[in-house]
């Protein structure tokens, strides 16, 4: 019979296959947001300015737009959007992770912090 | 290109900075780009916003890789943050701001004493094992391995409602004031619920992306992100953010709680002052 304190490291481990899997597709996000960004400052010095005389895109519409057009501040403002969705990424795996170790409680915790965050970052959007 | 350069190099220095403390480094990027840079508060804002999330992001593969940080702790206190975030900036206009910051100040000055009390404390960095009602129920309870020492670190913590509380406040204080709130969460990890300061730092790093990514939103729609600024800096965050959690893992927790304690006197001191009405 499994005392006590084994059951915990086993817990433990689980929940360490669960932390890597979430750190690998974080990685996975963070470099492909600093890889855009890092385009985009390239064609700032390849281009000579940012594309726009007069400020910078900040509506989705203006950003793709701009980059079809080849312009350096719209892909660098897209590469900055996905740095800001590196956060809400990490959550969204942690509900999963925390699914496949069958620990129900951490699915609902976590679950309700992804729709607190939803929320306050369409509160965001709209105002 | 000088200009990108310097906001690079500054990015990583802050990015370091902030991953081995679990702060944002808000309170160091924003009066550099305002004061020796002259651009606009508006602006700076953004650019400190996107550092939050850059040191957060950065730091947390480090910190998940190397099982440093409380997936738990993080996900059930961010909760209490998130909600707290909200009603801030629900609430905004609503509460004096001057008060605010001198209570908020004055928690500081607070934590800093509370601090150098622990620093001195003869028995060194004291680890809690104790057994706890909503830790065991919550499944709080973690061990990371201490690289510095060279041993494995088994930890409980108590107070939940307490830190849970506090973790509110923080939130509420990012809302209502826009300043970043990660030595809060520090504080109330380590000196509230008594958890040990370097997986205090690795959560509290990875819970501030996650506050800071609505706000974010709301500065990157409004237009507070300047993509010739937030570009760069966050390039060179990351890179000091990857740097500095792993420089963390080899510091003894008594260096890391040296290099905190001037910086939460420093930002005690900036908030009392800043409700007061005086600026730096």
């Amino acid at each position: 019979m499994p005392d006590k304190k084994t059951d915990a490291k086993s817990m433990h481990e689980e929940t360490r296959q669960v932390e890597l899997v979430i750190g690998k597709i974080l990685r996975i996000g963070v470099i492909t947001s600093a890889i855009v960004v890092m385009i985009g400052i390239i064609m700032y010095f390849i281009n000579g300015g940012g594309g726009y005389t007069d400020g910078f895109p900040k509506r989705f519409a203006d950003i793709f737009a701009g980059i079809a057009a080849g312009k350096s501040y719209a892909v660098i403002m897209l590469g900055i959007f996905l740095l800001i969705l590196t956060p809400v990424l990490r959550v969204v795996v942690s509900i999963y992770a925390f699914y496949k170790e069958h620990d129900n409680l951490y699915v609902i915790i976590t679950t309700v912090v992804l729709i607190i965050l939803i929320f306050a970052m369409l509160m965001g959007y709209r105002s | 290109m000088n200009s990108m350069l310097l906001l690079l190099v500054m990015g990583i220095a802050a990015g370091c900075l902030g991953a081995i403390l679990g702060i944002g480094g808000g309170m160091i990027i924003t009066p550099v780009l305002t004061i020796m840079m002259g651009l606009d508060i508006k602006y700076a804002i953004g650019a400190s916003i996107i550092s939050v999330i850059a040191t957060s992001s950065g730091s947390t593969i480090a910190y998940l890789k190397d099982d440093m940080l409380n997936l738990r702790v993080a996900m059930f206190l961010e909760i209490a943050t998130t909600i707290g975030a909200i009603m801030g900036a629900l609430l905004v206009g609503v509460f004096s701001s001057t008060f605010l910051y001198v209570l908020f100040g004055f928690f500081l000055l607070y934590s800093t004493y509370n601090m150098i009390r622990k620093l001195m404390d003869k028995k060194g960095e004291s680890i809690y094992t104790g057994d706890d009602k909503i830790v065991a129920k919550l499944n709080l309870a973690s061990t990371y391995y201490d690289k510095a020492e060279q041993k494995q670190v088994d930890y409980s913590m108590k107070n939940v409602p307490g830190g849970f509380i506090m973790m509110w406040a923080a939130g509420l204080a990012s809302g209502l004031l826009g300043i970043g709130s990660g030595a809060f969460k520090v504080i109330a990890m380590d000196t509230i619920m008594k958890m040990p300061l370097k997986p205090s730092s690795a959560t509290s790093n990875l819970m501030m992306g996650v506050t800071a990514a609505a706000s974010a939103t709301v500065y990157f729609f409004n237009g507070s992100i300047r993509p010739d600024i937030a570009g760069p800096l966050a390039i060179g965050v990351l890179i000091g953010a990857l740097v500095g959690a792993r420089v963390m893992q080899v510091l003894k927790p008594r260096i890391i709680r040296m290099i905190f304690i001037p910086i939460i006197l420093y930002m005690g001191v900036q908030m009392v002052l800043k409700g007061f009405g005086v600026n730096f």
